[in-house]
């Protein structure tokens, strides 16, 4: 269970964003999540409250993307999305394939920002 | 002051700052010549009989030493110390993984260019530990014949994370019925074309063969690592 330590990370990462972008409020976080990051989705976003407790960022939301598994497959000479993390092979010709382009991700994409109106105008100006 | 809220781009990996340590240590391993294996498992599989065995073995012949990771108590590397290779403990209290900067620290003071093998056992957890490179060259995956076959199937994560499979306890194989064609089929079912050594700590059957293969290992990783490059910028 390090999905604790995984969000503190992320409140952590979202804090420092915001306060580069002059102290803004995080109203949610944006993550890409694949499935094999070893991070479980479910366990994420209850550790997500329990790291926000008492922090800027209490009461922000975390919307989590996954992002499936794709492999290369070097019969094919293609990118290819896996059907199970249990079989490692291309769906279409069924080689064995130990080639993973995508599912690693554990990202912080993007926030979801209050800027206070001053601030923007300043920026603008 | 009204509100207005706005999504800003970040793109940043959250476990930047592990990787970036775990980038640095590789580098550092690599110009001190050191072939760094790190053992991953369920507890109870045999990681420290393992790692015990193979210390004895190589201590005659190369410079070794390892780091073991535990929740609590320094049993492990007491037990390992018998082996006379220098052993550090690395207690993690609560956290049920390594990650590199405890790699780090528990380094400081050693000189790295006196070692030609370095072992990290991490702690005894098939979840967590695959998230966190540790600058290892090697992960390799225990796996006892007690466990049952399916063991790849239920944690294909780790397992795919892995570089090597190690099926541990041989000598109870039969006793347990342990089924080899299955769990070799399973290992390559989540991680295709990865290198399986089945071996007894116990008896030591079959560690020979795996002793010879990180002995080869160690003078080729340079033209492993150039492979593993093509492979990558094929795969992009």
């Amino acid at each position: 269970m390090h999905e604790l330590s995984i969000a503190m990370s992320i409140v952590e990462m979202a804090q420092e964003e915001s306060e580069c972008r002059g102290g803004a409020q995080v109203q949610a976080v944006h993550l890409r999540l694949g499935l094999l990051s070893g991070v479980v989705k479910e366990a994420l976003l209850s550790s997500y409250e329990m790291a926000c407790h008492a922090t800027p960022l209490e009461g922000s939301q975390l919307f989590i993307e996954e992002v499936p598994v794709e492999v290369f497959c070097p019969k094919c000479d293609a990118p290819r999305s896996v059907s199970s993390i249990q079989w490692f092979c291309c769906p279409e010709c069924g080689t064995p394939t130990p080639t993973v382009l995508h599912g690693k991700e554990l990202e912080v994409v993007a926030l979801e920002i209050n800027t206070l109106e001053p601030y923007a105008t300043e920026i603008e100006q | 002051m009204s509100a207005q809220p706005r999504l800003v781009e970040v793109r940043k990996n959250v476990l930047k700052q592990n990787d970036l340590i775990a980038r640095a240590l590789r580098e550092r391993f690599r110009e001190a010549g050191v072939l760094v294996v790190s053992l991953v498992s369920s507890p109870g599989s045999g990681k420290t009989a393992f790692l015990e065995k193979t210390l004895t073995r190589l201590h005659s012949r190369h410079k070794v030493a390892a780091l073991v990771g535990d929740l609590a108590t320094e049993n492990d590397a007491a037990r390992l110390a018998r082996s006379q290779a220098p052993v550090k403990q690395i207690i993690t209290g609560t956290v049920c993984h390594l990650e590199a900067a405890m790699v780090q620290n528990a380094l400081s003071g050693w000189n790295l260019n006196e070692l030609e093998f370095l072992f990290i056992e991490n702690v005894g957890n098939l979840v967590c530990p695959s998230s966190y490179d540790l600058g290892e060259d090697l992960r390799f995956v225990l796996l006892s014949v007690t466990e049952g076959e399916d063991k790849p199937l239920k944690y294909p994560t780790i397992f795919n994370s892995a570089d090597v499979a190690i099926i541990t306890k041989s000598d109870l194989a039969a006793a347990v019925e342990f089924d080899e064609a299955a769990a070799r089929r399973n290992i390559q079912a989540v991680r295709p074309g990865m290198e399986v050594f089945k071996l007894s700590s116990k008896t030591g059957e079959g560690m020979t063969e795996y002793l010879e293969f990180l002995e080869r290992r160690r003078v080729r990783p340079r033209i492993d690592d150039l492979i593993a490059n093509e492979l990558h910028v094929v795969g992009e």
